[in-house]
């Protein structure tokens, strides 16, 4: 909503307050001011001028050499470029000396020979958009179309001294829709009385009922419905006060009878819409919902499809409008206009948000109706409107108004009680300070022992509980007022749960093991979300996705994460280490799909790097792997995470994981296959994607201390030839389950293949560990265990020493 | 006999003193003070002197022997310094050459941001609340007091997955899930973090995916000065103890009455500029008294209790506090953006 401050002053007196003032305690009042914007764009010395003469240019077509007095001794001679230009018109003159917008000096100047001194001005050139100039004008200079004197400011008759604040309305306040609403609200705020219109018709003999009958065919879709009807009107350029208010709250002119009814859904708040009575079509106006593929061609002459959800009004055969959206182009108001039917209703809010929704047509009207409009305005609107006709286009009103419904509702009770207030805001505000409150607002009200019953007038339809009043008094009693304390309520312990702990323990773990943390978008493309698997679960798609790219929920973290490694990697930063935990969506069966927390890593580049030292270490599949490994032992599942050799799609075949919890598998890890990597212009790449959700609620036992060895230990080393292809964990479960119970530690500490050992033979060193926590080892204990161990695998594995 | 001793004693205290070497020291020793040395051999012709000088020149001959070892102990001593010395010189190093540096990496700035605001929030006795993402209708609208055809449903365009489901558009719906497990019992203390969503094309001040905190305090006798209270404390541990917040009136269907606050501007203090848009105050978030309607769905009595409640985008605040001007930056994981986000 645009407010002009020269306008608003005609209701409420706004003197001593800056604008910037008025927009500050407006703001603080409750609406919005987005802007204060100033119509002077930089201007000076612009002034009125009377064209005395007009002949063309001696050398020139295309320009006008003019005598012009601007109110000076004698008149100024100005070459002027503009095709409308012409003998005695009164225009707006730029003098010598004169700034326009953009700091555009005026100088003396030779235009092809001829002296000019100053400039004719078009609107654009004094700062009006072009969108706001009426067509007449838009390709030349403005003329005057009222009296004026040469030698005045241009400036005040065009309106351009003004200053206009841009309200941005919360839904609630469709009242401030309207400049008499604005007045409502800057009086409370001001706390000054304000003055409305009071619009005096002198109406005709004839009777407008002889002309036109009203019928609704259900009063629910339109409570009221009135036509009056206006004759002898002449269709015309509005007066320039008139396009000065249209101009300054942002709407084209175009004719009086237009522009009227433009300027009353402004002041008022009260679409209106005036038809060419002799282009209706009948005598009869009648309001029914439309018929299923009715067509109407509307007033930007598009031809438009309708439905039974739409409202329409109709002369009894076909549609003229659609009901608070937009007239219909057969009956529209025309140059030759002379009898005018003059539509003032109150539409089903709901029902026009349906129309203006399906229609895809917003119009200053429609977004009224939408957000409910002052039932008791509809008839004092309609009567200011065709007291504007009679003044400005000379038209005769007939007596009566063509209706059906009622033309007023009453004012509803809410109640609040002082007590109630303070308890709510927190404050002590007294029964007088809330009575001057309501003054202020302007609502009668009835006040028992400090319980107010207020009678909230139509125009607030917001206001239709206790809470509700209670803000109207805390916004005006004013926010600042209101003390800052702490809650008093009983104390609650504020902790995390055991499963925010955990997550946050995770992500310090990786971290400090030199994974940074992403975060990446949870709608994906169908393509992206099955990227990982062949047999994806079913996609959880959006009804009406703005684009493919994000038209699912993943099901995976992994493919966006890769997204992220490949930009940095565009970017020439090599080396990658990024983890996320985020949800997965997964269809549930029921109503909403299940969503569970991953959480994946990626890693590609030098994973440690120390170059003056020689030390470059690249990310590999172990490095991934202990990561993993360390995330279990922070979690206390060490004993229970296991890796199981596994295929997945798009991880290379020979360096694939799956993570076991507890001999259930909650998720892989691996490296890249070579294809996908060289798909996706990566180098080698490592990822991991587990189940974050099943490690973070696995049971674990609180952690206990364990008593400190009080003897030695004894540690043997064992290097042993297997063939190739045994796993080193195999070869670890067998030495655990012959070493028995003094073997306590199994380390690997040597992988060797080549030289000195047969083709198709690797060995593995392992160094274990022997411990008794009740004595001291003896020899024998400790080489009867180790070679049961020897045996063991000799048996197993045919495993011999390696010396 | 003497004087051969005096002589042999200044030989060897000049050839200890310019002995060059340990291994020098080591024979000088052998050479003066061994079985085959020359004092041991001045001592066996002791036997031709008379009784009486005799104990005179084997005191003297031991105070040579004692004068000499004193002196090769001496200098061993200074040697072995000497040597310890040159071998720290030789292990100097280049103390200004770069460390090893440790690997880690850190938060994202929206974690960053969501952990400071909920450490703030646990001080104060809340707890954090966490639900689902894909949200019902009634929960994400009507249970807020936004029935079906609202119009202040337009405010906030969402992503339905079906007629009855959607992506949540604010974390608020754990407002009602919250309240609705506790059968009216309160007091009810949560914030909620969380990713919310809605239809925005993405550009450098929207993004069709982004986080919200929603807070949440009912109880008896909660004012909307506890609202202002809390947010003050708030927004002073955000954005500096100097901070001064403002409450302005304004709508939110789920809240009556509903505010906005702003902060005072931590960029000029106040006098105005352009992070501030020259008005000296920055919007931080929206908030109100719980409307009776929503406290009545959820299973709490109006009439008993009251509640406060307010939301607000960690995005918006990582944005000010570090001057970031692009929201993409969030979701695009530029490792040099991220990367920034390692201290205190
Ligand atoms: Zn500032």
């Amino acid at each position: 909503m645009l407010v002009s401050l020269n306008w608003l002053s005609q209701y409420v007196d706004i003197e001593g307050y800056s604008a910037d003032e008025l927009a500050e305690l407006i703001t603080k009042g409750g609406i919005e001011v987005e802007t204060v914007e100033s119509l002077n764009k930089g201007i000076k010395g612009v002034v009125i001028g009377h064209v005395l003469e007009c002949a063309s240019h001696p050398d020139a077509d295309k320009l006008s050499v003019c005598k012009v007095d601007i109110g000076e001794e004698e008149p100024v001679q100005i070459i002027c470029g503009a095709p409308n230009v012409a003998k005695d018109q009164y225009v707006a003159v730029a003098k010598v000396g004169a700034v326009l917008p953009g700091n555009f000096k005026i100088k003396k100047a030779k235009l092809r020979g001829e002296p000019s001194h100053g400039m004719i001005c078009s609107l654009q050139e004094l700062g009006v958009e072009s969108k706001l100039v009426q067509k007449e004008y838009a390709e030349g200079i403005f003329v005057f179309s009222d009296e004026v004197t040469p030698g005045e400011d241009a400036l005040e008759y065009l309106n351009l001294n003004d200053t206009i604040l841009e309200l941005g309305l919360t839904p609630n306040r469709a009242d401030a829709m309207n400049m008499i609403g604005v007045a409502y609200e800057v009086g409370a705020v001001l706390n000054r009385p304000i003055s409305l219109p009071s619009p005096e018709l002198v109406r005709s003999e004839e009777s407008a009922e002889n002309h036109v009958s009203v019928r609704i065919e259900d009063e629910e879709d339109a409570p009221y419905y009135g036509a009056t009807i206006i004759k002898d009107v002449t269709v015309q350029p509005s007066p320039q006060w008139l396009v000065n208010r249209l101009v300054s709250a942002g709407i084209r002119p175009i004719n009086n009878v237009v522009d009227i009814t433009n300027f009353v859904l402004l002041e008022y708040g009260q679409p209106l819409h005036a038809f060419d009575y002799d282009r209706f079509g009948s005598k009869e106006v009648m309001i029914r919902r439309a018929k299923q593929e009715e067509k109407i061609v509307t007033l930007d002459d598009t031809e438009r499809t309708l439905s039974s959800d739409h409202l329409v009004i109709t002369n009894g055969h076909t549609p003229v409008a659609v009901a608070g959206v937009m007239g219909g182009a057969d009956s529209e108001v025309q140059g030759d206009t002379t009898t005018v039917l003059l539509e003032a209703a109150y539409f089903n809010s709901k029902l026009v948000r349906k129309s203006s929704k399906d229609l895809g047509l917003r119009s200053d009207s429609s977004s009224r109706f939408e957000k409910g409009i002052d039932r008791n305005r509809v008839v004092p609107a309609s009567e200011r409107a065709a007291q504007l006709i009679q003044d400005l286009a000379g038209g005769t009103v007939l007596r009566g108004v063509a209706e059906q419904g009622a033309r007023h509702v009453e004012a509803k009770d809410v109640s609040v009680e002082v007590a109630r207030i303070n308890q709510v805001l927190g404050t002590e505000i007294s029964e007088s300070e809330v009575a001057a409150i309501f003054d202020r607002l302007q609502f009668s009200y009835k006040n028992f022992g400090g319980t107010f019953t207020v009678q909230v007038p139509p125009r607030r339809p917001d206001i239709t509980i206790t809470e509700d009043l209670i803000e109207e008094v805390g916004r005006l009693y004013g926010y600042d007022n209101v003390p800052a304390t702490l809650p008093i309520t009983e104390s609650t312990p504020g902790q995390l749960t055991d499963y925010q702990v955990k997550r946050r323990r995770v992500r310090r773990m990786l971290e400090g093991a030199g994974l940074y943390q992403a975060v990446t978008y949870s709608l994906t493309s169908p393509a992206k979300r099955v990227f990982f698997s062949d047999e994806s679960p079913e996609a959880i798609r959006l009804a009406m996705p703005m684009s493919e790219e994000r038209s699912e929920l993943r099901t995976s973290l992994l493919p966006h994460l890769l997204e992220a490694a490949q930009y940095n990697i565009n970017r020439q930063l090599e080396n990658i280490a990024l983890y996320e935990t985020a949800s997965v969506f997964l269809p549930s069966g029921s109503e909403l799909p299940k969503e569970e927390e991953h959480l994946a890593g990626v890693m590609t580049g030098l994973w440690q790097e120390h170059p003056w030292q020689k030390e470059k270490k690249p990310a590999d599949f172990f490095v991934m792997k202990g990561v993993v490994e360390e995330l279990a032992v922070d979690l206390g599942l060490q004993d229970r995470l296991s890796f199981v050799r596994a295929q997945e799609p798009k991880l290379h075949p020979g360096r694939t994981a799956a993570v076991h919890l507890d001999g259930e598998a909650i998720g892989y890890l691996g490296q890249l296959h070579p294809e996908v990597e060289k798909e996706l212009d990566l180098k080698e790449t490592f990822v991991f994607e587990v189940n974050l959700e099943k490690m973070l609620t696995a049971n674990v036992e609180h952690l206990k201390y364990a008593k400190l060895p009080r003897f030695p230990s004894v540690t043997r080393d064992v290097a042993l030839v297997v063939d190739e292809m045994l796993e080193a964990s195999e070869v670890k479960n067998v030495i655990q389950g012959a070493g028995g119970s003094k073997l306590v530690d199994i380390n690997l500490f040597d992988v060797y293949q080549g030289e000195h050992l047969e083709e198709g033979k690797k060995s593995l060193a392992f160094s274990l560990r022997y411990y008794n926590p009740e004595q001291t080892l003896t020899e024998e204990e400790v080489k009867s265990a180790h070679d049961r161990v020897l045996q063991a695998v000799e048996e197993q594995f045919g495993a011999a020493l390696r010396s | 006999m003497e004087e051969r001793l005096q002589t042999l004693k200044e030989e060897a205290l000049s050839q200890i003193e310019s002995a060059s070497s340990m291994k020098e020291l080591q024979d000088i020793r052998v050479a003066y003070l061994g079985k085959k040395g020359p004092i041991t051999e001045i001592l066996r012709g002791m036997g031709k002197l008379s009784a009486e000088e005799r104990p005179k020149m084997g005191q003297l001959a031991n105070e040579i022997r004692a004068a000499i070892s004193e002196k090769l102990d001496e200098k061993t001593q200074v040697m072995e310094k000497a040597a310890v010395e040159e071998k720290l010189k030789q292990e100097t190093i280049d103390i200004t050459l770069p460390g090893r540096p440790v690997n880690k990496g850190n938060h994202h700035p929206l974690t960053r941001v969501i952990e400071e605001i909920e450490d703030l929030f646990l001080g104060m006795g809340f707890s954090i609340a966490e639900g689902p993402e894909v949200e019902t209708d009634y929960y994400n609208f009507e249970a807020l007091n936004l029935p079906k055809d609202h119009p202040a449903r337009d405010m906030q365009d969402s992503f339905y997955v079906t007629e009855e489901t959607l992506l949540r558009t604010h974390t608020s719906p754990m407002q009602a899930r919250t309240m609705e497990k506790l059968n009216g019992e309160g007091p009810v203390k949560i914030i909620v973090p969380g990713k919310v969503y809605r239809r925005d094309t993405d550009d450098a001040t929207h993004s069709h995916q982004f986080m919200q905190i929603e807070g949440l305090m009912v109880g008896e006798d909660v004012r909307m000065s506890d609202l202002k209270g809390v947010l003050q404390a708030f927004a002073k541990k955000m954005f500096g103890e100097e901070r001064e917040i403002r409450l302005r009136p304004s709508f939110f269907p789920f809240t009556e009455p509903s505010v906005e606050m702003d902060i005072s501007c931590f960029n000029c203090g106040g006098s105005g500029c352009s992070v501030c848009k020259g008005t000296g105050w920055i919007e931080i978030l929206g908030g109100g008294m719980v409307h009776p309607n929503v406290l009545r769905m959820s299973g709490f009595d109006p009439e008993k209790v009251t509640g406060f409640a307010f939301g607000m985008g960690p995005e918006r605040i990582a944005m000010l506090k570090y001057g970031i001007d692009d929201i993409r930056h969030f979701y695009t994981n530029d490792s040099r953006f991220i990367k920034q986000f390692n201290h205190i």
